[in-house]
């Protein structure tokens, strides 16, 4: 059994921590083509009044979903994800790169086994997802 | 710039994707996907799937691109140079794995002015050669008021 098949509604799922790189968001960005340079470009995202180069959300978003299959223990298990990008993840040039914690808790288990999960993602303490809502089909 | 709010309900042509084995490797390194079912055609077929499996956001691979051409249109009036991503949603009606050959099909949703921002959510509805339903997704742009507004 994966920790989520046997998580009851009202369970916090065991978070975890990710790091984001410069050279995550260049691969990211490759691999999904979106080459908007405010991913990877500290003077193109100054000129826009960020305070660095950030992270794509929806890279964010796919690190969010990842955390939650892997609870699964199926990495086809998230069929829908769901997420409002509230706060940017600034990603320093660095080789340390910026941290993000994830964290679930299940909000509902349907008659069918589905799992609503809700995803908090955080970083320097602050939320960077909001409303993120994942829904897990186990096998 | 108001929006144009006749985008309203309003579709656009299908675009085609092609799925393959390689792009869904790519996708799913880059997001630290290493499960041997996003990238061993043998271990995707042992679980059950006739190819390997994309991961759960790759379709923003293709849905992006498609949405992009309707925000580039003029006639909308969004400034990309400040639009900023507020929320994301993806439905996967199925697995979606490579071999599959999908179309796209963009609408606008909803057009809105939310305290001087422009708003826009997107829906890319996408299915298979087939006709079937294979996923939707949903993604709401803002763009920033600029000082002229």
């Amino acid at each position: 059994m994966s920790a989520l098949a046997d998580a009851a509604r009202g369970d916090a799922l065991e978070p975890r921590t990710a790091t984001i790189t410069r050279a995550d968001l260049v691969r990211y960005a490759g691999a999904s083509g979106d080459l908007n340079p405010i991913h990877w470009n500290e003077r193109v995202a100054a000129d826009v009044g960020l305070p660095g180069v950030i992270a794509h959300g929806m890279f964010t978003m796919a690190l969010a979903a990842r955390y939650v299959a892997d609870l699964a223990g199926d990495p086809t298990a998230v069929v829908a994800f769901s997420t409002r990008f509230t706060r940017p993840v600034v990603v320093p040039d660095d080789d340390t790169g910026a941290t993000v914690e994830f964290g679930g808790k299940v909000t509902d288990v349907a008659d069918d086994g589905t799992r609503t999960v809700s995803v908090t993602a955080t970083h320097d303490g602050r939320g960077v997802l909001g409303k993120a809502v994942a829904t897990v089909r186990l096998g | 710039m108001p929006l144009d709010a006749s985008f309203v309900g309003r579709t656009w042509p299908a675009e085609t994707y092609e799925v393959s084995l390689e792009k869904i490797r790519e996708f799913a390194t880059a997001v630290g996907a290493d499960d041997p079912v996003h990238h061993d055609r043998e271990a995707a077929r042992a679980a059950g799937h006739p190819d390997v499996v994309a991961p759960t956001t790759f379709p923003v691979v293709f849905t992006w691109p498609a949405t992009k051409r309707v925000v580039d249109d003029p006639a909308l009036g969004l400034d990309f140079s400040r639009v900023v991503h507020r929320d994301q949603a993806v439905e996967l009606h199925r697995p979606l794995h490579a071999g599959d050959v999908v179309t796209t099909v963009v609408a606008v949703d909803d057009v809105r002015e939310l305290a001087g921002n422009d708003v826009v959510t997107f829906r890319c509805d996408v299915t298979d050669a087939d006709g079937a339903a294979v996923l939707t997704t949903t993604a709401t742009l803002v763009g920033r008021a600029g000082d002229d507004a």
